[in-house]
């Protein structure tokens, strides 16, 4: 029999006993489902994480020195936290000595941060994200003024109260106007606007854009941190190479200005975007490892039923194989009929599987900032799976259908 | 006896059962020339079902040769088997044995499917053969929504459309109220006059068996009469 008329025939029979066929099919339907889901949230925040995360928050060619790791890698003990409690604060003068030790061509910012209350006018809202920073973080950030301008060394200096915020805090104080020269209340303290950086997006769901920056040397050191202190000291290069060196150089200024013994460890922490890459990389090389398996026991499961199912439907249409039998069906036709039905069963499982685990992928991506990171081999690989498990499911309910002797196969009520 | 299209030589049939053997046929020396018309008679326990699927290539004999129009084929092996069913016996059953999911038309074209017959010729010769039953209206029912004879008439019609060497009919009446076997036997007899179509039934009926021109009654396993009926 052709192999089409053999999946006609089969897509007959399935139809006929649906419920018995819906069972059949749930095996392979969730296993290729989440293959195809895991694969596309997966891939899609691969995507996610390398081209907007890292880039967007750390920046390329760019690391940062903190006190405490930016980023925490799998279980941290509570000896280690207590450890980086225990562990110095940065200070102005690191960022100086960092600054004089690097040449002009390297870019260096510190940045510190908190949250306060906004006041201007009538409008108010708490949460919006101050940053004390120098005038560099611009350059490092690429942050590109909409409106007004940045604030100039001058104003650093003297601590002059400007600020400037972001589209969102543009848009919720000062809706419809210009905010530059407005006045905006952060903790108290008044500063006016300077300029307005254009819009950033989101990473995660989280706005970019919710933020306020002013000199570090001005009214707002008193709210993001005591006295000269600093969270971060942000430096970036030119290339990776010229990271890579500053690195080096900013590792030993900070060992010599902490008095560490050399074989004392760092106490403090340098980040750079690759930190976060190689530990999203650890991150989904879980998911990877763990889905096979995931996919391998729906599919294994799912396999067991579909031997079943194929089992009864052998014996329960005995007569139907006695009856094609004495028509002239050989052993190899009753083996492919079964075959064909089971693998047609299966792979019916994996392509309802297939467009759940996208409509899946695409209700993360409608939900979630994350992309949808359809992968087409994920989707081969999916069917294939589909078709063998139906085929190696079905070998031993074929075989003892084309096995059958025709005359007690006849006889069979 | 070029032209018997059936010859067996001491054809027997053994079937172990617990720690005995059942001896079904014990040596059956059988001739049917083609164009003929028999009746394999026979009280139940005396062996016509196992001469019958031995007859058929169901079977295959303990002992003995058996040809079908000029094939040896008590030694071939079940795909060998398969295909001698399929090209030179056309099956008749008591249950009608069709597929009860496919239509009329479907069950006629089904042993040419296993032929390997392209499917527009399938679907003419399966029409042909429905409408030389009478039932070319009735091409589109399935099995349960026709009456009994009409069933047996679709399953004759799949007997007939491979062309076969032999029908083989096994008490073709056998769940028919009487008018409609007397429907059923027309057919036959139709069958056999019009195109000569040699038929081989098996029943205990004696009215049925009066339609065929020969009768041969099995005793035993062993063929005890062989009658021709007065032309």
């Amino acid at each position: 029999m052709p192999l089409f008329e053999a999946v006609v025939l089969a897509l007959g029979t399935i139809r006929a006993q649906k419920l018995k066929s819906f069972f059949s099919l749930i095996g392979a339907f969730i296993g290729v489902m989440f293959l195809i889901a895991v694969v596309s949230i997966v891939k899609g925040m691969d995507k996610y994480v390398q081209e907007d995360f890292a880039a967007k928050i750390f920046g390329i060619n760019t690391f940062t020195v903190s006190r405490r790791p930016e980023v925490q890698f799998g279980d941290v003990t509570d000896a280690t936290r207590r450890a980086w409690r225990r562990r110095p604060q940065l200070y102005e003068e690191d960022f100086a000595a960092i600054r004089a030790a690097l040449p002009s061509q390297y870019l260096v910012a510190i940045e510190s941060n908190n949250q306060v209350e906004g006041v201007a006018g009538t409008r108010s809202s708490s949460y919006i994200q101050v940053s004390g920073v120098s005038d560099d973080l611009f350059k490092i950030r690429d942050y590109k003024v909409e409106s007004g301008r940045i604030f100039s060394t001058e104003e650093i200096t003297h601590g002059m109260p400007v600020v400037v915020i972001g589209r969102d805090v543009a848009d919720s104080f000062f809706t419809g106007m210009d905010p530059v020269g407005k006045t905006l209340r952060l903790a108290g303290f008044p500063f006016t606007v300077v300029g307005v950086i254009e819009k950033q997006g989101t990473v995660f769901g989280i706005s970019l854009d919710r933020f306020a920056i002013a000199p570090y040397s001005s009214e707002i050191k008193k709210v993001v941190n005591p006295h000269k202190v600093v969270d971060d000291i942000i430096v970036k290069a030119g290339t990776l190479d010229s990271m890579k060196i500053a690195q080096d150089v900013v590792q030993s200024v900070m060992r010599s200005r902490h008095h560490l013994r050399p074989a004392e460890d760092n106490d403090f922490s340098m980040t750079t975007q690759d930190d976060v890459l190689s530990f999203w990389g650890k991150i989904s090389s879980v998911l990877y490892t763990a889905l096979p398996l995931l996919v391998g026991v729906s599919l294994v499961v799912g396999g067991i039923v579909i031997m079943n199912i194929m089992l009864m439907a052998v014996a329960e249409r005995t007569r139907e194989i006695g009856i094609r039998k004495s028509l002239g069906a050989r052993r190899r036709d009753i083996l492919a009929q079964f075959l064909v039905e089971s693998a047609t069963l299966s792979t019916t499982g994996a392509v309802a599987g297939i467009l759940a685990g996208l409509a899946l992928a695409r209700l993360v991506k409608a939900v979630s900032p994350l992309p949808m990171g359809i992968s087409p081999s994920s989707i081969v690989i999916g069917l294939l799976l589909g078709v063998g498990v139906g085929v190696i499911a079905g070998v031993y309910p074929a075989s003892r259908a084309a096995k059958l002797d025709p005359v007690v196969a006849l006889r069979f009520e | 006896m070029s032209d018997a299209v059936i010859r067996t030589v001491a054809l027997t049939r053994d079937y172990p059962m617990g720690g005995e053997v059942v001896r079904a046929l014990r040596g059956v020396d059988l001739e049917i020339p083609r164009n003929e018309f028999v009746a394999i008679m026979g009280p139940s326990g005396s062996g016509k079902s196992t001469l019958m699927n031995l007859i058929g290539c169901l079977d295959t004999p303990s002992s003995g040769q058996y040809w079908l129009a000029g094939l040896e084929v008590s030694r071939m092996t079940d795909d060998e088997l398969a295909r001698v069913r399929n090209q030179q016996i056309g099956f008749v059953f008591q249950t009608f044995n069709l597929l009860p999911r496919a239509s009329s038309l479907h069950n006629v074209e089904l042993p040419l499917v296993y032929a390997g017959m392209k499917a527009k010729e399938r679907r003419e010769r399966a029409e042909r053969a429905l409408a030389a039953v009478g039932l070319g209206d009735r091409m589109s029912h399935k099995p349960a929504e026709l009456s009994g004879g009409q069933r047996q008439r679709v399953a004759i019609a799949r007997a007939l459309v491979t062309e076969p060497s032999i029908i083989l009919a096994d008490e073709p009446t056998g769940n028919l109220d009487s008018t409609t076997s007397e429907e059923i036997m027309k057919v036959f007899e139709e069958l056999h006059r019009t195109r000569g179509q040699t038929i081989v039934m098996v029943t205990h009926e004696a009215d049925i068996a009066h339609h065929a021109e020969r009768v041969v009654t099995l005793h035993d396993g062993r063929i005890s009469s062989d009658r021709q009926k007065a032309a």
